[in-house]
């Protein structure tokens, strides 16, 4: 019984999970990698270089890096109120940040599209523009970035900032000089996590941008559309594309993270 | 803080959560609601509504109970046995995380569907996998896979083997090891994990958007059903399914925060 239980742990139980993975991941990976140059190098480079693919991998990554963007700052300042502030209703507050997380990317469209869609009640249409794709990825960044800083800056030690400031330090200073460098590595963890996550977004997105090419498409829409009308070796193309991006963000910020010892908390 | 900042940021915040959460996911229950709780119901009880819930329920049912063993079964193997290309699995494991659901789902048909490696195959015996219900549980099972593991493994390499060596040595067998010590002690993180997988799952949208057809009746998940609704210009139902699911995600979210709670008096607990 001990001789086949160690059998099992060391062969048939990687194995089986090697299956496992191979059935719904790996195989399908490698068939995407295998299509994408099915018809060679040319093809590939074409259909990652046509002009509705180049402008929807353009606005992807546009949005996606201004969302991180603003996203940060978001984070960083909703992190503040959450761990330095009091008030009634902060708890809510707090749980209300984690919907995103928890709410179908598809509702979180129609939500923002309900809001700020052509009936919008507050007279804002954001459907078809940009904007709206962007409101969409704020929408589901927003906890990355907010749950990457929020548990450093609780730990953050009150003794190095009332040290700084009995040296004569400004409350300005300390914030420089102290807060922020310790919360860097963790803000730019968040918001890599919130670009990585925006560049494949698709649900939130196709609701409000109402997939207009070189306007409103993003690269995940035009792989679906692409797809859609069968032409699989140019969607596997540009899916690379978006493939290699996110692998080579969250590879950085696992070896940031490693480097500057940033806690995983998401 | 600066308190002279104190209330200005405090407002801002609050301000950009208001405009970016609490009035979008408010508008979508007041346009539910707007016509009545009737109108709601009806859309809600509707046959193409009533059927994609049920879709989407056997959906679960299958995708997270096969990836919990799955989670569990590789986090004792990673965390348990050592094993040439270890390394290698925890980090293959996490691979759906780096893709879009829709890379996935194409990722998909290029194996399974009728021009795919398998099709042939699959079509000689009379399997079909794609633009079905066996898709739509694969492309579930697949967007959903890493969340077991990554909640179960952490718990049990800072756990250690005390207990179950201990166990063993008393004669117990791996059967009642892994009932009375590992799975008691794992069970927070595993309650975490299978909610997350199950919110994953029954929110999925483009992954089983591109594997299922979106056949209404058939293949139409609860995500699709709503997404259909806006586009054959029948808001009513999309926004009262929209209001099921918010429901749902505020029950992951309680499920979250009580078993958050749980792991951090148990982190506390537990030595550094």
């Amino acid at each position: 019984m001990a001789a086949a239980g160690r059998l099992t742990g060391r062969v048939a139980g990687p194995a089986l999970a090697v299956t496992y993975l191979s059935v719904l991941v790996l195989l399908p990976v490698a068939a995407l990698i295998t299509n994408a140059f099915s018809h060679g190098w040319g093809e590939f480079w074409s259909a990652v270089t046509q002009p509705e693919a180049v402008a929807a991998l353009e606005l992807t990554l546009a949005a996606a890096a201004i969302v991180a963007l603003v996203n940060s700052v978001a984070g960083l300042a909703i992190a503040f109120v959450l761990v330095r502030d009091e008030f009634r209703g902060k708890a809510f507050i707090s749980a209300l940040i984690d919907l995103p997380f928890a709410l179908p990317t598809v509702v979180a469209g129609l939500t923002l599209l309900t809001l700020y869609g052509a009936s919008s009640p507050v007279h804002v249409d954001l459907a078809g523009t940009r904007l709206g794709v962007g409101a969409a990825l704020l929408f589901v960044t927003l906890p990355f970035c907010v749950r990457s800083v929020q548990p450093v800056l609780a730990e953050l030690d009150a003794e190095t900032e009332e040290a700084a400031s009995s040296l004569g330090a400004s409350r300005g200073q300390v914030l420089r000089r102290v807060v922020l460098p310790s919360l860097l590595p963790s803000v730019l963890a968040g918001a890599g996590l919130a670009f990585a996550r925006a560049v494949g977004e698709f649900g939130s997105v196709v609701l409000i941008s109402g997939n207009l090419p070189f306007k409103t498409e993003v690269a995940s829409s035009w792989i679906y559309s692409l797809s859609q009308s069968d032409d699989l070796p140019a969607a596997s193309a540009v899916s690379v594309v978006l493939v290699v991006i996110s692998l080579l963000v969250l590879i950085g910020i696992g070896w940031a993270r490693r480097r500057f010892d940033v806690p995983e908390t998401i | 803080m600066t308190p002279r900042w104190r209330l200005p940021l405090r407002f801002a915040v609050l301000g950009y959560i208001t405009l970016l959460i609490l009035l979008p996911v408010g508008t979508v229950f007041y346009r539910a609601f707007q016509h009545g709780l009737g109108a709601a119901w009806d859309a809600v009880t509707a046959p193409d509504a009533v059927h994609a819930l049920w879709l989407t329920i056997l959906v679960a049912l299958i995708a997270v109970s096969l990836n919990t063993v799955f989670g569990v079964g590789v986090s004792i193997i990673l965390a348990r046995h050592r094993f040439p290309g270890a390394w290698l699995l925890d980090a293959l494991v996490d691979i759906p995380l780096a893709l879009s659901p829709v890379v996935i789902g194409l990722a998909l048909i290029l194996v399974y569907g009728h021009s795919g490696w398998f099709g042939d195959w699959l079509a000689a015996h009379g399997i079909t996998v794609i633009f079905s219900v066996p898709g739509i549980v694969m492309a579930s099972m697949a967007v959903s896979l890493p969340y077991v593991v990554r909640e179960v493994l952490p718990v049990l390499q800072e756990i250690g083997t005390e207990q179950e060596q201990a166990a063993r040595t008393l004669g117990a067998g791996p059967v009642t090891i892994f009932r009375r010590i590992t799975l008691p002690n794992i069970r927070r993180g595993l309650v975490y994990g299978v909610t997350l997988t199950t919110a994953r799952v029954l929110g999925e949208f483009g992954a089983v958007a591109i594997v299922s057809g979106a056949i209404a009746g058939k293949t139409q998940t609860y995500t699709l059903f709503i997404a259909n609704s806006i586009d054959n210009l029948d808001p009513q139902s999309a926004y009262a399914g929209a209001v099921l699911l918010c429901l749902a995600a505020l029950l992951v979210l309680t499920v979250l925060t009580l078993s958050d709670r749980g792991r951090e008096a148990w982190h506390r607990k537990a030595p550094a």
